[in-house]
């Protein structure tokens, strides 16, 4: 077995118990919501087309946006708890994941829990009244056992979109199968990605499968096959919950990850470091830019690396560039200031944005700044990865120097190196610590008007780690001991095409 | 005089700006096989529905064995009579047996005595005992409709309900079926109102006809007593059709 496999593999327990458990709370979830809303929908046709629009309204919202908008909401309202109450409650990982793929299994539970009781023929519901049952036993012996085959079939169709929609759980905080793809994606590991994507199609099946058996015994009325498929479900879902038991150890330290290997990497070095004291840890990863910050806040997070740049604009609102050193220090003091956020200090490189050019290309021009660019534009194209243009970053460069480019072109990170060295690029934006700066001899053009803000790569603690001595001892060892140069070696180890290494190998090149 | 089995006064219902009944009163005596006939919209399938609760009167009191419904909880008031009705409305997901116990399983009869009562009433209906465990989509239309009425009877009632209880079987099985309840009937001492369309079944089967027409009782009485003196002529047309039929029956048939 490859290595990359034997990862995933050790992967599993944890990964798909979290997907079968968010899952299955999910289902449940559903349907202890869409079932009494099936029955009161086909009582009344006049609340029937406005839950059954509803459903379908949630449907449409692509489940990636449903899931991402939970977290602001429910962070609002921890907020508003606190105010309340004074206890507040995780906006991130389990909550908000539930609370999106509750909603997205209702729609397939309730239009055929409304079309299976509509559809018992009336003769048999003035049966019903007739032998004098009350409206709950014409419901529950009579109305819901005839309409159970439908209702099954919904359900089913419901566990398979839970069990897909899941994955993206990911980049909410929670860990589950997709935490494979979307890492995978993300450093071009395809092994993993089609790992995490069969992993959660056999789960899809074997959950369908087992539905179907309860489905058939209802449908032909045999006990014993409603009977198998329960017990299927409930071993099943048993044994891929256990491992979680020893996983969700309380108190311990949460290191938290953006969505790309540089962030990987990093996360593994200092929960490594964190390991070697004894302590537990746990990782979120595949964060959005904007929820780790704000998880990091409210505590969701215990630490996780940030770059000054990000922060300074993103967090700050600031727009000027007062240096380097000047972004680093007045970040320090506000973010202690205003959320109690423990800036620990700058590893030791920038991740910024930054014009690369081939070296000889740029011999040849005789461009070493971008002052000497501005003069060349004219005559030479621009590749950019799909977002630069439209950042404050350009538009800084732009304002400070005047580059007018013959053309200008975007590309996915990997075709804009390839562009350049093919030579349908003149010049890119790159990210200043990515391997292939290095790998493919480029040279970075500089910034004598500083107009692009500073970006230091800087640990960030959470409030109420601030005072955590074992946390900070043993971090702090990494401030300043990381040079661009080894980050971009262990970056272009994950990122190249053959004899990639995972994450954590990589960070033990970094260890100091 | 004791209590009259059912009591209408005065029940009048209307759909709408359609009258369904209109101040109808009637009372039947304990025993009696009654009969309400009418063309379609008389009324008579709402005029039994009100006796049950089914149907809730705009107007008008309805007593059944002396005591008013509307003052019964109506699952409670079903649970004691019996009700018949074409569809049969037999329940697909339980057994012949679970079909026939579910009014005394809703009373909670234990399951000793409902095992009894259904063996009971399966020799009561001419059904072989083995059809017990079966599903009704196993039965023939004649069978599951004496399913259909040894489940009206299986809580004991007094008073049975039948809608056109054998409007959708085969003549012969519709007569056979129909001679068999008239044996019921009067060996249980039940009293049983009929709605059919087919007057000749009312003439053979009841001892009393009431004809409707749009929610009112046009005649009542006996077959026999009708005809010789009903001087409406749409009743008297009614009457004198199975007679009709009877003769050119017997003409053509050269009995």
């Amino acid at each position: 077995m490859s290595p990359q496999l034997q990862a995933a593999f050790a992967l599993l327990p944890e990964y798909l118990g979290w997907h079968v458990l968010l899952s299955i709370s999910a289902l449940v979830l559903g349907l202890v919501i869409s079932l009494p809303l099936a029955v009161a929908a086909s009582r009344s046709a006049r609340l029937r087309w406005p839950v059954l629009a509803l459903a379908s309204l949630i449907q449409t919202i692509p489940s990636l946006a449903l899931l991402a908008l939970f977290y602001p909401l429910l962070l609002a309202l921890s907020v508003l708890s606190v105010s309340l109450v004074g206890r507040g409650f995780s906006a991130l990982g389990f909550l908000p994941s539930l609370l999106a793929l509750t909603l997205y299994s209702i729609l397939p539970i309730l239009r055929n829990g409304v079309t299976g009781i509509l559809s018992v023929d009336r003769a048999i519901t003035e049966a019903a009244d007739g032998v004098g049952m009350t409206a709950r036993q014409k419901l529950l012996q009579v109305e819901l056992p005839i309409a159970a085959p439908v209702i099954m079939a919904g359900i089913r169709t419901a566990a398979v979109w839970t069990i897909g929609a899941a994955t993206l759980s990911t980049p909410v905080g929670q860990t589950s199968l997709g935490n494979y793809i979307f890492s995978g994606l993300q450093t071009e590991n395809w092994v993993f990605v089609l790992f995490g994507c069969a992993a959660s199609a056999v789960l899809a099946m074997a959950a369908d499968q087992l539905l179907g058996l309860i489905e058939t015994g209802a449908r032909k009325r045999r006990h014993s096959l409603v009977f198998a498929g329960i017990v299927g479900i409930v071993l099943g879902a048993g044994v891929a919950i256990a491992p979680l038991i020893q996983f969700g150890k309380p108190e311990a330290y949460v290191v938290g990850a953006k969505n790309f290997s540089e962030q990987y990497i990093l996360a593994e070095l200092m929960a490594e470091r964190l390991e070697r004291t004894g302590a537990e840890v746990s990782r979120k990863e595949d964060l959005g830019s904007a929820v780790a910050y704000r998880a990091l806040a409210a505590g969701e997070l215990d630490v996780y690396v940030d770059y000054s740049g990000t922060l300074w604009t993103g967090v700050l609102g600031r727009t000027d560039n007062p240096g380097r050193k000047a972004v680093l220090d007045q970040l320090t003091i506000e973010l202690k200031r205003r959320d109690g956020v423990l800036v620990l200090g700058s590893l030791g490189f920038e991740n910024t944005y930054a014009f690369a050019m081939r070296a000889d290309r740029a011999k040849a021009l005789g461009v070493v700044s971008l002052s000497d660019l501005a003069r060349e534009a004219p005559k030479l194209t621009l590749g950019t990865d799909i977002e630069f243009l439209s950042r404050p970053e350009w538009k800084a460069v732009d304002a400070a120097y005047g580059l007018k480019f013959r053309n200008k072109r975007s590309f996915q990170p990997t075709f804009m190196y390839r562009a350049l060295s093919g030579g349908d690029a003149d010049v890119i934006s790159a990210f200043s610590s990515d391997g292939r700066i290095a790998a493919d001899k480029l040279v970075i053009l500089t910034d004598p008007r500083g107009a692009i803000p500073p970006y230091d790569a800087v640990v960030l603690i959470s409030p109420k780690r601030a005072g955590d001595e074992r946390l900070v001892d043993a971090l702090r060892p990494l401030i300043g001991a990381i040079p661009v140069g080894a980050m971009q070696a262990a970056n272009y180890s994950v990122d190249r095409d053959t004899a990639k290494a995972t994450p954590a190998q990589a960070a033990r090149t970094l260890a100091p | 005089m004791s209590a009259a089995a059912i009591e209408l006064t005065g029940v009048s219902r209307h759909y709408g700006a359609v009258v369904a009944l209109d101040g109808v009163d009637l009372a039947v005596q304990p025993g009696e096989f009654v009969a309400l006939v009418g063309g379609s919209g008389s009324g008579k399938t709402t005029l039994l529905k009100t006796i049950n609760g089914l149907i809730r009167p705009d107007a008008g009191r309805i007593e059944v064995a002396g005591e008013d419904v509307a003052g019964v909880v109506p699952h409670l008031l079903r649970r004691s009579i019996g009700y018949v009705f074409q569809e049969t409305g037999l329940f697909p997901h339980l057994t012949v047996a679970e079909n026939i116990a579910i009014t005394p399983r809703l009373l909670g009869w234990d399951a000793a005595r409902m095992a009894r009562r259904v063996a009971e009433l399966l020799g009561l209906i001419d059904l072989p005992a083995d059809v017990s465990g079966r599903a009704p989509s196993e039965l023939s239309g004649g069978q599951r409709q004496r399913v259909g009425v040894a489940r009206a009877l299986a809580a004991e009632p007094a008073l049975m309900l039948m809608d056109e209880p054998f409007g959708a079987l085969d003549p012969l099985t519709r007569d056979s079926l129909g001679i068999d309840y008239r044996t019921l009937h009067d060996r249980l001492g039940l009293t049983s109102i009929m709605v059919t369309h087919d007057i000749a079944e009312a003439v053979l089967l009841a001892d009393r006809i009431i004809v409707l027409a749009a929610g009112r009782i046009l005649a009542d009485g006996a077959p026999a007593h009708l005809l010789a003196t009903a001087s409406d002529p749409t009743v008297r047309a009614l009457l004198e059709a199975p007679k009709r039929q009877a003769e050119r029956l017997r003409e053509r048939l050269g009995a």
